[in-house]
């Protein structure tokens, strides 16, 4: 039998890998890509719970947030590629100049 | 049973493409790691009973956000290793300390912290017939405001990513 608390370990599983990705890459494309995999997690929670409790509510919110990741993909990438064009590297480690 | 083998199937598959996204040496590696993970958290929406979030995953996230991806990472041609220089100050084994620390305190929760559904909820009746409809009606009656918002914002970051990538910035 699935519970909800398998898909929740589920998403905390590939949440987690999302913030290793995070933490230890320093190729800032493959950065945000785990972010991708963040808010993959966090849908599998909404969907997971919405048909645990046959509300379609769950569904919805998982739309927006799909919403909000394909906007954060285009403004994030259009930042790499600026950046890119000024600096010549994607690596963060480089990317001090904000850095006190 | 059938649920518990499709269930551990997928879930197996998606953790392992996860971790392959993050350890690929090659960027475009990667990005092709992470269409396959994204279709099998589609196959899981499935699973679930959520035929329209995973038709929507399908096409936003493996056709529309990983090819904008890969592009990029085509457009960025290096001419060193991206992660060749390294900072002294980074701290990449306290970070993933704290990503496991993270772990277990999620599934702690996940494992302690369970409740059943309501039955005011439960008996709201079931999601099986026209997910779609259930979803569409959801969308354009109660949520109609946050569904106008979130397309405002899909304009505005469109307009963004064309302002930023412009040759003059």
């Amino acid at each position: 039998m699935i519970t909800p608390s398998h898909y929740l370990i589920l998403s905390a599983a590939l949440f987690v890998i999302g913030i290793i990705g995070v933490m230890v890459r320093r190729n800032i494309i493959i950065i945000l890509m785990s972010i991708e995999l963040i808010l993959n997690a966090v849908n599998i929670n909404l969907v997971a719970f919405s048909a645990q409790l046959q509300n379609t509510v769950g569904q919805v919110f998982a739309l927006f947030v799909i919403s909000v990741a394909a906007a954060e993909a285009a403004v994030g990438l259009g930042i790499i590629l600026a950046f890119y064009r000024n600096k010549e590297t994607i690596n963060i480690d480089e990317m001090n100049l904000m850095r006190w | 049973m059938a649920q518990a083998i499709a269930f551990y199937t997928l879930s197996a598959l998606i953790l392992g493409f996860a971790v392959l996204v993050i350890t690929a040496r090659s960027s475009v590696h990667s990005v092709l790691f992470l269409v396959v993970d994204f279709l099998f958290v589609a196959a899981l929406y499935v699973l679930l009973g959520a035929q329209f979030v995973a038709i929507i995953q399908v096409i936003v996230y493996a056709g529309g956000i990983v090819v904008l991806y890969l592009f990029v990472v085509m457009l960025v041609n290096l001419k060193r290793p991206a992660e060749a220089h390294r900072d002294k100050r980074r701290l990449a084994r306290p970070g993933l300390a704290l990503a496991v620390v993270v772990l277990v305190e999620m599934a702690a929760i996940a494992l302690y912290g369970y409740v059943g559904p309501s039955p005011a909820a439960a008996a709201q009746g079931g999601l099986a017939a026209g997910n779609v409809e259930q979803v569409g009606m959801m969308l354009y009656t109660d949520y109609l405001i946050p569904f106008e918002v979130a397309s405002m914002l899909l304009l505005v970051a469109m307009v963004g990513a064309i302002v930023l990538t412009r040759r003059n910035l």
